[in-house]
């Protein structure tokens, strides 16, 4: 932890009765990141982030704002503004009263008013609908509301609960690009939690990934798809194909691995490895696209395995084939790149083949 | 709708026949209160000879009954505004926190309703008496806002359980204190669930008559004077004329209840509800 931390969650943990909704959580936050909790549902996501906006309280730990100690001061206490999952957008109110709510208390003038109103409805392109209510709003432009009426307060962090769960796929996916605009525009600290790794991948500076209240892993939607520390975590986003394994020897920075079905590889070491010792059980990862499917000798510098193939899947951009391999109960999953159509899928059920693949395609991780 | 509905035709005349029957089993002897307060004739005869409007000329001529009349409204507007505002109290309370022995607090809130109200009466009059209270209309109107509170309650947990808490969350994320987010938020999204509330218990107060038997002092509800006149078959008449009035005045009010039921009713709820 250093000085520079914006948000610290010092030990939070909460628990309901005997049930541990978040355990130990344990990280900090820059100022301006645009960081992500992600987990499946019932993760401890959203308690966390409620705990940070002041709606529960921790059983145990400390959580800071900007070097300010926060844990037992309310949610209207708290520099923090939150978009609601429902977006909570108040019926009784129109546009204008809805966005301008959270002024109240700076008792602007009414010029000053429709002004930081004015330039609110601006900035999510709603100028003009000020006199509407909110059941006369689409989902995507109640979603803006909520976006705006939390905003005009100036927080230090805003809160983001799924935010985009309710909109369709392709105004999703708008809405991801502008929300990414707004939060570079703005420059305030967000907060963003969500059960979709897609969303959070295209989105995030970096992502905690949590499951069963615990934290699992830390780090860039790069590093987290490329390097994950566990198989909860590899499982979690995208897809991956797991092996077991012993390690037979270290050198330098790989580890050469004893894998069922595949013989000996050589798997780059990750930042820690104190859990692969010589002659420990381990997982080695795959994902579906670093593996490849040719016929013959592998690709030149490529290590591979001889199979064959069992189901196959045309997915458009890519075709998914299930490959059986000796030593091996579960056939191992490759996706592979179409090209142009003259070279369109090429292989079909029972086929003899061999999966290629590359050292830096395999994730060394801790047996589970 | 996953089947249409037969229209009634199709089902035959007989659930028609039967309805009917029900509905004139109902109201057909409350239109005898309006048909005799026509009637120029002091006995409940047939057929009526003839009709004339002098009855209600005659109300005004019944201080004694007007008195009454004042009196049971005043009882039931303090009974209603205080039942109301109790039942907010419990409904927030059963609604909005998290508390040991929140069933059994239901259910005590709710018991007057199942007690006899003879018992109850019984037992207010021998409170009163040992802690040297007189009775009074605020005697008769204490006894109905026990009666009236769970009727208040049941009406207004409905409403708070149907709408969305993050809004309440929202406005106390925006900077507002929990007394302000009632008034700007909760109050104006159940107000018609509080006027239901208002209508509902002056209507249990105004027609109460066990309670107000029991705990009147020297002044009457209109039902005590109404039950008081009838040894008095002369004096009868006036009775039914304000008593048509009063009729009249309910079925406007019930409607009003009814439309504004609909009006308020939730529209906000969340399209979602999956979170970690």
């Amino acid at each position: 932890m250093t000085d520079s931390d914006y948000i610290r969650i010092e030990h939070v943990t909460k628990r309901f009765g005997a049930f541990r909704a978040v355990d130990d959580a344990e990280f900090a936050i820059q100022q301006g990141e645009f960081f992500s909790l992600l987990g499946p549902s019932g993760c401890g996501k959203t308690t966390l982030l409620r705990m940070i906006a002041g709606f529960e309280f921790p059983t145990d730990g400390e959580i800071y704002i900007d070097g300010q100690p926060v844990t037992g001061v309310p949610a209207n206490k708290r520099p923090t503004n939150m978009v609601f999952q429902s977006y909570a957008i108040f019926p009784h109110l129109n546009v204008y009263d809805n966005i301008a709510y959270g002024l109240r208390k700076l008792k602007l003038s009414k010029a000053e008013l429709d002004k930081r109103v004015g330039e609110a409805l601006e900035m999510i392109k709603l100028s003009g609908f000020e006199g509407r209510k909110s059941d006369q709003m689409s989902g995507g432009q109640r979603q803006r509301i909520a976006l705006a009426r939390a905003l005009i307060n100036r927080p230090k962090v805003l809160l983001l609960d799924e935010p985009l769960g309710a909109l369709d796929k392709k105004l999703r996916e708008q809405m991801q690009f502008e929300l990414r605009q707004l939060q570079k525009t703005v420059g305030i600290t967000f907060i963003f939690v969500t059960h979709d790794q897609e969303e959070a991948l295209s989105l995030s500076d970096r992502i905690a990934v949590m499951q069963k209240g615990k934290v699992l892993q830390i780090a860039s939607p790069r590093e987290l798809y490329e390097s994950p520390n566990c198989r909860e975590v590899a499982d979690f986003i995208g897809t991956m194909n797991f092996m077991r394994g012993s390690v037979k020897a270290i050198d330098g920075k790989t580890a050469v691995v004893d894998v069922e079905g595949l013989g000996l590889v050589n798997a780059p070491l990750p930042e820690d490895y104190s859990f692969a010792p010589i002659g420990a059980e381990v997982l080695i990862g795959a994902r579906p696209e670093k593996l490849d499917v040719v016929r013959g000798a592998p690709h030149p510098g490529e290590k591979g395995v001889k199979g064959d193939i069992g189901a196959c899947a045309y997915l458009g951009d890519r075709n998914h084939y299930q490959v059986t391999i000796a030593g091996r109960a579960e056939p191992l999953q490759v996706a592979t790149e179409q090209g142009d159509r003259s070279t369109l899928a090429s292989f079909s059920p029972g086929e003899h083949v061999t999966v290629s693949w590359g050292d830096n395609s395999l994730v060394l991780l801790p047996k589970d | 709708m996953a089947r249409t509905l037969k229209k009634v035709g199709e089902r035959g005349w007989g659930i028609t026949i039967f309805a009917f029957g029900y509905l004139a089993f109902l109201y057909a002897p409350m239109l005898v209160l309006p048909l005799f307060s026509f009637a120029d004739q002091t006995i409940f005869r047939f057929p009526i000879e003839k009709f004339s409007t002098r009855w209600y000329e005659e109300i005004a001529n019944r201080p004694e009954m007007l008195g009454a009349l004042w009196n049971s409204l005043i009882v039931g507007v303090i009974a209603s505004l205080a039942a109301t505002l109790l039942g907010l109290l419990a409904a927030k309370a059963i609604t909005r926190y998290a508390m040991p022995g929140k069933n059994v607090a239901l259910g005590l809130i709710s018991m007057p309703l199942f007690i006899p109200e003879v018992l109850l009466g019984l037992a207010l009059l021998i409170i009163l008496n040992v802690a040297h209270i007189p009775l009074s209309l605020m005697t008769i109107a204490a006894g109905h806002v026990m009666l009236c509170t769970p009727f208040a309650m049941a009406v207004l947990i409905a409403r708070m359980d149907g709408f969305d808490k993050s809004l309440e969350e929202a406005s106390l994320d925006l900077g507002e204190s929990g007394w302000m987010t009632f008034w700007r938020v909760t109050f104006p999204l159940i107000a018609p669930a509080v006027v239901s509330s208002l209508l509902l218990t002056f209507i249990v107060s105004f027609d109460e008559f066990l309670l107000a038997f029991f705990l009147q002092g020297n002044e009457m509800t209109l039902p005590l004077y109404i039950w008081g006149q009838l040894r008095f078959p002369s004096n009868f008449p006036p009775v039914l004329a304000l008593g048509t009035c009063i009729l009249l005045a309910s079925c406007i009010l019930v409607v009003f209840a009814e439309w504004l039921r609909q009006v308020g009713a939730p529209k906000d709820r969340p399209s979602v509800g999956v979170g970690g």
